[in-house]
């Protein structure tokens, strides 16, 4: 055996923080709400302590994958300012730790969702992180402008775990709790990269904005707005929920698109402080909290 | 390794351990809670 020198990695070990960071606590924070309220507006019940194994479950392989995929980017996140202090680019974490840390949680929530809860929500969940760290992060980002629409696919996939959870079936309101959120996240983003697309330029990723133009991109968010406000209302017309979401869905994804309106009409000028942007995507954030609360509540009510 | 050195990798590897014992002893608890539960049905 020959003996080399790490060049850049410490002998110190790393602080268990910090693979708590590798994890997205804030990005779990979405994963854990939407999961729950997937698993509280599903028809019939389940035993509280298996709803909570369910949720950890489905947070535990949103951390898993959000580790594979800091793993597999740190060096894309090493040239972005909003990502350059995370534990891998700057250093404080050895990268096969990260993957390593990064299966382990992926298969430990996987096994415990398939012997504690359902076969099925065990198949979506791994399902779901194969997508987000594989699919999305290794083959399509680097490659396409439209992997923010891709992304969006693995964001969705918790409020149908959720409910898979409760019913151990795959029915339309579930799959359409998915499409809210998928059509949702591609304005949600592109309102963000509109105003911080300098950084994804510098790393070499296809943004949208990058891409495709602002103007074309304005154009988009505008577009799937629409194609939210239509979405977002089927599970009332379906019969799947009550007057409650239907009225709250409407008042919600009116505003949203309305707030889309100038985003998607107008074009930056030079020292553009970009303020219908950032109030889109703040809005945004707001708004799906609100909708997915105002499920549940509508199925509160109803039972 | 300089003693300072030693003295912050006994301090990461004691809160390490804690970390991991916490989990483990919380996914014992879990799973007799998950086994009584699925026994009672």
């Amino acid at each position: 055996m020959t003996s080399t020198t790490a060049p850049t990695t410490t002998q110190l070990p790393a602080e268990w923080r910090d693979f708590f960071a590798l994890t997205k606590p804030r990005v779990m924070s979405l994963v854990v709400f939407t999961g729950l309220c997937g698993l509280l507006a599903a028809p019939g019940a389940i035993h509280p302590v298996l709803g909570f194994t369910a949720i950890l479950c489905i947070a535990m392989g949103a951390g898993g994958a959000a580790a594979l995929n800091q793993w597999w980017e740190a060096d894309i996140d090493a040239k972005m300012k909003r990502t350059a202090r995370r534990p891998l680019p700057s250093g404080r974490l050895r990268k096969q730790d990260a993957r390593d840390f990064g299966m382990l949680m992926s298969a430990a929530s996987v096994f415990v969702m398939l012997v504690a809860i359902h076969w099925l929500a065990a198949v979506v969940l791994a399902f779901s992180i194969v997508y987000y760290a594989v699919i999305y992060t290794m083959w399509l980002k680097p490659r396409t402008p439209q992997n923010i629409v891709i992304g969006g696919g693995a964001g969705a996939f918790p409020p149908l775990i959720g409910w898979i959870a409760v019913t151990g079936e795959i029915t339309a309101m579930p799959l359409l709790l998915f499409a809210i959120i998928f059509i949702w996240t591609p304005p949600h983003f592109w309102a963000l990269a509109l105003f911080v697309k300098t950084d994804y330029a510098d790393a070499g990723i296809p943004m949208m904005p990058v891409v495709a133009g602002e103007k074309s991109t304005r154009h988009q968010v505008l577009a799937y707005s629409a194609v939210l406000l239509a979405v977002s209302l089927l599970p009332w017309a379906i019969g799947g929920t009550g007057a409650i979401y239907g009225v709250s869905a409407l008042a919600l994804s009116t505003l949203f698109l309305a707030l889309s309106v100038p985003v998607g009409l107008r074009m930056a000028q030079p020292e553009d402080r970009m303020k219908p942007e950032k109030r889109l995507f703040g809005y945004s954030v707001i708004y799906l909290f609100a909708l997915f609360t105002a499920l549940v509540a509508d199925r509160m009510v109803l039972s | 390794m300089t003693p300072e050195e030693e003295k912050e990798f006994i301090r990461r590897r004691r809160q390490r351990n804690i970390v991991v014992g916490l989990i483990l002893a919380g996914f014992v608890v879990l799973f007799y809670m998950i086994t009584i539960v699925q026994m009672s049905d």
